[in-house]
């Protein structure tokens, strides 16, 4: 009889497999995939593809794109060659991206979930912190950390990490406010599971897709920030980065407009794809999307 | 009493759309209802019952779920052939609904009267002045205490029951000849529950209207129907005049069903006095003030539990009973200090768990565990079942192979097969979820396990399997348990002993069997009567 509830129903297929299956239903996320693949070889094979250092000269001064087949995408007014500007500019724009991501995220989940699991007093105090730093510009803030700390390439990661955690924290601190009444916590607390562990085991793991899903507008905007700087020529000048490219090319745009063309496409490509990317995940971790 | 036919279904099917657990949500309903005439259609949850309503009024969420097959007749017109501007001026005005969650089923920001307003605006051509003086009758002749102010109410300035009859008295404005009643008093309390049954039934017999009422309880079909039709996953098993249902059914699963509701006379007491008290709660208190901000002015605090002792010995079975609002949830939280008391003690063997440290007090946890009420939202959904059993034995301390073991274990012991240690908690039914929650309280060999609602979210036959768990184990283990319900029935069945909450306060308290037998405390005694079927007795042949 089938009123007994013991009988199992059948094995449900990994969580791996359910999340590619809702994320290929989604072609622009398929899309932003390939983009985003492609950014990540071009940044492999840099060393391959145009092996020396991408900030030495490589040919005559503005040669248009496919022209020599030495500098295929053209070079710029100190005849550096673009196609290997771009291949190494997408190792610094996907480590800027990455890094400084990984930064805002841990320090945004740390203060998110200090502040929602505890409330209180703690709560006021971190809440108080995080409004203190929402209040300046991004960018402005941004600039004085870099005039303070100096151009180089890892501080400006770093500072990119800390001026942009302020959103994930408060995203945090609303899951966890969320989460922490739910039976389950109760549930380990009475088995005795400390704080610490409850934080991070027990509530972190169920607050994540949102704070994956975000990490990939971060990361979008982490890149913004690092050609904005390059653009204002405040990035590292030692280092082939788009940002840099652009802000060279606009002193030639109305004659040879490839020179910013180029990398400006590379920028809007590798934003879109994290962007299509993020959306993907969403729609796949979205729990509410069954079937 | 039955008089012309009203709604007529037969043969009625209605599909569901491609991967769902079954092809047909509903295959081959026939049912009739006449005037003056209350058919209960019962099942369990995933039967098809609600679906049947909106098949009836042609909500149904097409083109995924839709009817594939068979005929509705309303009054000799064919609802399957209406289209959707005639079906507007039946619904309502011909038909009406009443629904589960009368707090949703409400628009949160009108205010009552501007709710029946609407609904008369549309179907009925008077003046506004004759409009509200209809709406005012309809609300008074629903008993509503205060109609004039009900009707200038928000909902949620009113009660829930009051809510209730605020529907009722919609549904019934246009006296339309079929109400279509979907679990109309299952978020309500068991006092109110028959209030409200009452009236559904007296205004039924004025307007002389046909009613479906639909319910999984069948406690509500003793108490109010003519003729009862059961279902099991869409398939119809068994209609026929409600005495023949209820006291000789002939279908097995019916049989099952009517089987597993809780008898309401107390087995006899084997409480043993001389066992060892394991859990004594003395002058417990506690108020819940609400906080007020900046400038948000002050809000009445809430006493949830005044002054409360009890006590537990080893053993036996503590049943807290009462309505919402009673505090005894709050009773389960202060005793497992999920939630601080404002005073009194909790002694737990000789220590006063009240008192402890915060270190002290994760130690002192092995020795009280507790079972929730909700099964889904008392598993963390990303641990794999064998890690959430073994948890509370490797925090206190155990090698985690040796706990993962045990936790298969203990598996076993709650009649789940070894295979469901892999799993996560959303692959398993309510029923399966409550028995890990069980598993994993037994983990720790506490000398105590506090139970809040533990099966109210179950249905009638999963509920009734996992009680006979619950007593099984006790008996085995001699587990003491402090089980805390609503449910009457429920508390006949498991408790030695219980006590009757209002408002925070203990009123009554004693052996199951005395208390049962005879009430000695007003608000029992209005508890025990309100039971809804407390007349019949359900026959027990075949149990599970």
């Amino acid at each position: 009889m089938s009123l007994t509830d013991t009988t199992l129903a059948p094995a449900e297929p990994s969580r791996a497999i359910v999340f590619w299956r809702r994320y290929r239903r989604n072609r622009a996320a398929l899309f932003g995939l390939v983009i985003f693949t492609v950014v990540v070889l071009m940044a492999l094979t840099a060393g391959i593809v145009a092996p020396g250092d991408p900030l030495s000269r490589a040919g005559a001064p503005l040669t248009k794109p496919f022209v020599d087949m030495a500098t295929p995408l053209g070079t710029d007014q100190l005849g550096r060659d673009i196609l290997a500007g771009i291949f190494y500019g997408a190792r610094i724009s996907l480590l800027v991206g990455v890094v400084a991501t990984l930064v805002a995220i841990v320090i945004g989940v740390v203060i998110g979930a200090l502040s929602g699991y505890f409330g209180g007093w703690v709560d006021d105090v971190l809440m108080r912190i995080t409004e203190a730093f929402q209040t300046i510009p991004n960018f402005v803030l941004l600039l004085t950390l870099v005039a303070i700390l100096g151009s180089k390439i890892e501080w400006i990661t770093v500072a990119i990490g800390v001026v942009s955690w302020t959103a994930p924290a408060r995203m945090v601190r609303a899951e966890f406010m969320s989460l922490r009444n739910r039976e389950f916590v109760d549930a380990a607390r009475n088995l005795g599971v400390s704080n610490t562990a409850l934080i991070f085991k027990e509530i972190l793991p169920n607050a994540l897709p949102p704070i994956i899903v975000y990490a990939s507008v971060v990361m979008a905007l982490s890149i913004l920030l690092e050609s904005a700087l390059a653009f204002l020529g405040l990035g590292d000048p030692n280092y082939a980065s788009w940002g840099n490219m652009i802000g060279q090319g606009r002193a030639v745009l109305r004659e040879d407009w490839y020179c910013a063309a180029i990398p400006g496409v590379a920028i809007v490509l590798t934003v879109l794809s994290f962007s299509l990317v993020g959306e993907g995940m969403n729609d796949a971790l979205n729990p509410r999307q069954k079937q | 009493m039955s008089g012309d036919t009203i709604l007529e279904i037969a043969g009625l099917k209605v599909a569901l759309p491609k991967g769902a657990d079954r092809p047909l949500a509903l295959d081959g309903l026939s049912l009739t209802v006449k005037s003056g005439e209350v058919v209960c259609l019962v099942g369990e949850s995933g039967s098809g019952k609600s679906l049947t309503a909106g098949a009836v009024m042609r909500l149904l969420p097409e083109p995924h779920v839709h009817v594939s097959g068979g005929s509705i007749r309303f009054g000799g017109v064919d609802i399957l052939a209406q289209t959707e501007t005639q079906m507007k001026a039946i619904r309502g005005k011909e038909i009406s609904m009443i629904f589960q969650e009368p707090m949703t089923a409400l628009n949160p920001q009108k205010t009552v009267g501007w709710q029946i307003d609407e609904m008369l605006r549309l179907h009925m051509k008077a003046g506004r002045k004759e409009r509200r003086a209809h709406a005012i009758e309809m609300l008074n002749r629903t008993h509503i205490p205060d109609p004039e102010g009900a009707y200038n109410a928000y909902p949620h300035q009113i009660s829930g029951g009051q809510r209730q009859r605020v529907m009722i008295a919609m549904a019934l404005s246009l006296s339309p000849r079929l109400i279509i009643a979907d679990e109309p008093t299952t978020a309500l309390d068991v006092t109110t529950q028959l209030q409200i049954l009452k009236l559904i039934r007296d205004l039924q017999d004025e307007e002389g209207a046909g009613v479906l009422f639909i319910t999984h309880d069948f406690g509500v079909v003793a108490e109010i129907a003519d003729h009862v039709v059961v279902l099991r996953q869409g398939e119809m098993v068994e209609s026929g005049p409600a005495a023949q249902v209820l006291n000789a059914p002939q279908h097995a699963y019916t049989k099952a069903l009517i089987a597993s509701v809780p008898d309401l006379k107390p087995p006899l007491p084997k409480v043993d006095t001389d066992a060892p008290v394991v859990l004594t709660g003395t002058h417990l208190m506690k108020t819940f003030k609400a906080r007020g901000g900046f400038m948000a002015g002050k809000r009445k605090a809430v006493v949830a539990v005044k002054d409360l002792s009890f006590e537990l010995r080893r053993g036996e079975t503590l049943g807290v009973v009462g309505e919402s609002g009673s505090g005894k949830t709050t009773v389960s939280r202060i005793v497992t200090r999920l939630l601080e008391a404002d005073s009194g003690s909790v002694q737990v063997g000789d220590t006063d768990l009240l008192a402890c440290s915060p270190s002290q007090l994760r130690k002192m946890r092995k020795h009280i565990q507790m079972v929730f009420q909700d099964p889904m939202a008392s598993l963390n959904p990303r641990k794999r079942v064998v890690d959430l059993i073994a948890q509370g034995p490797i925090v206190h301390g155990e090698a985690p192979e040796k706990a993962r073991a045990r936790a298969r274990d203990l598996l076993e012991l709650v009649e789940l097969s070894p295979a469901a240690a892999n799993r996560f908690p959303h692959e398993f039914s309510g029923g399966q979820r409550q028995r890990i929650g069980i598993a994993r309280a037994l983990a720790l060999e506490p000398s105590v396990i506090v139970a809040d609602e533990p099966v109210s979210a179950l249905d009638v036959s999963v509920q009734a399997q996992v009680l006979k768990l619950l007593a099984e184990l006790r008996e085995r283990m001699s587990l003491s348990l402090l089980f805390v319900t609503h449910d009457l029935r429920v508390a006949a069945q498991l408790c030695d002993r219980i006590i009757v909450m209002q408002k925070g306060e203990i009123v009554e308290s004693g052996l199951t069997y005395e208390v049962f037998a005879n009430p000695q405390h007003e608000y029992t005694r209005t508890l025990m009567t309100s039971i809804p079927g407390r007349d019949w007795t359900p026959p027990k042949e075949t149990p599970l």
